[in-house]
């Protein structure tokens, strides 16, 4: 019996050391990779968020002024996202807010809207989604240009009946057979422009916060 | 010893194909091989994590107490593809935004632990380096010819995708073998990726038959075709 004892103890004791090595490696790995992976991760998102906004039409860091954004039903928003205000010479030139399509066909479709001071879009952009490869994904701008059509429309145009895609009676394109994904695009942006209508002054943020 | 060598090399790359023969870590083999590119840069990505979890766990094998080896196995595979997704993100930002989607993918999938325990844990570090790299090797070229069926069939093309690796310039390197061909969906979704590993399951059987038939052979036993 006693050897009994002695062998799972030891056993334990192995295993307790292993976990304690791979503990200090990963500790180790994680403290000095950080700084780099954080770097990249913001340079990453600086260049999504810029793909919606037109180049040269804002000065500040987009990153850094970002401010937290409520959940929202409106936005699809089940948890604080994030939006982006974007400024000319402390001006107020345009925000960037994130939304979600709740009803892709596979799941939530993740978003980017780029809206100007007087509502109009800038553009919008995908950002995460996992709609089928080949059929619905076309609203991702790496598989097609689809995504390109908001840029420049806003809730009076079209007209609100008209946001829908053409097959609903509506002005968006969408491809014959693949029409939820575009159908639930196109509702969230229409939705998140009516965010925009009711939350704009808080929106469109001064020069303050820009701290250059 | 160089016998040993070259048996492990052959065992990884054809007769124990960890893709075909062993037929081990099918998810993430059916999962991704939609595009020749996806295919071989899981393959490349797992073909590393294989040899260093083989080499580590021959380094540590004396110390595992039998009893608990498989979790100090699973511990060491994960720490080390842990460390190897953070090093690749921090330091090869443009690798790992074509390989980094799958690296957590690796420590699921069964062949590593397969290999860890069915070899590493009983032979020497160089040797077990080896069969990490080969049978990791074997992998990637199942995983890119599956890749690169399906992306033909399904797409009509080869190489897309391949921009994120080498920048936008890269999309000319982009073959459209099969021109205005309207795609095949069925070859892309998952029932393509059993039906094209079934093919190619199917061929090397065949292969293996033919090399069998004692009308070639020079006095050699005939092999009893599996």
């Amino acid at each position: 019996m006693n050897e009994y004892l002695r062998n799972v103890k030891l056993t334990a004791l192995a295993l307790l050391g292993f976990a304690v090595v791979a503990a200090v490696l990963l500790a180790g790995t994680f403290g000095l990779t950080r700084p780099s992976i954080e770097k990249s991760e913001r340079d990453a998102k600086i260049k999504l968020i810029a793909q919606v906004l037109p180049a040269g039409g804002y000065d500040n860091d987009l990153v850094k002024t970002a401010r937290s954004l409520p959940a929202d039903p409106l936005l699809g928003l089940k948890k604080p996202g994030e939006y982006y205000p974007a400024t000319l010479a402390g001006k107020p030139a345009a925000v960037v807010l994130e939304a979600i399509a709740p009803d892709g066909y596979a799941g939530e479709i993740k978003l980017l809207v780029g809206i100007l001071p007087d509502g109009r879009l800038t553009g919008v952009r995908v950002t995460a989604h996992s709609e089928t490869p080949g059929l619905g994904d076309y609203i991702d701008i790496a598989k097609n240009p689809w995504i390109r059509q908001f840029a420049g429309k806003s809730l009076d145009s079209p007209k609100p009946d008209d946001w829908r895609v053409k097959k609903d009676g509506g002005k968006f394109d969408s491809m014959a057979g693949a029409t939820i994904s575009p159908r639930a695009v196109v509702k969230a942006v229409k939705q998140a422009l009516d965010y925009f209508a009711r939350h704009q002054t808080e929106l469109l943020v001064q020069e303050e916060i820009h701290g250059q | 010893m160089a016998s040993e060598t070259r048996d492990i090399i052959v065992n990884g790359l054809w007769k124990q194909n960890p893709g075909l023969v062993q037929i081990l870590g099918m998810c993430p083999t059916l999962a991704v091989s939609t595009s020749l590119v996806n295919g071989l840069s899981l393959g490349l990505a797992t073909t590393l994590v294989m040899a260093l979890a083989n080499t580590a766990t021959a380094l540590v094998s004396r110390l595992v107490p039998p009893a608990v080896r498989i979790p100090a196995y699973i511990l060491i595979i994960a720490t080390l593809v842990t460390m190897v997704d953070l090093l690749m993100h921090a330091y090869v930002l443009q690798l790992y935004l074509v390989l980094g989607i799958y690296i957590p993918l690796i420590v699921v999938n069964c062949i590593v632990l397969a290999r860890v325990e069915a070899y590493a844990s009983k032979h020497g570090a160089f040797y077990s380096f080896l069969d990490g790299l080969m049978m990791g090797l074997g992998l990637s070229l199942v995983l890119a010819a599956l890749g690169g069926l399906r992306e033909i069939f399904g797409k009509g093309t080869l190489l897309s995708g391949i921009d994120l690796a080498f920048g936008p310039a890269a999309n000319t390197y982009v073959i459209h073998v099969l021109p205005h061909y309207q795609g095949l969906l069925l070859a892309i979704l998952p029932p393509g990726a059993f039906i094209g590993l079934g093919l190619l399951i199917a061929a090397r059987n065949r292969i293996e038959q033919i090399r069998a038939l004692p009308t070639r052979s020079t006095g050699l036993l005939p092999q009893q075709a599996a």
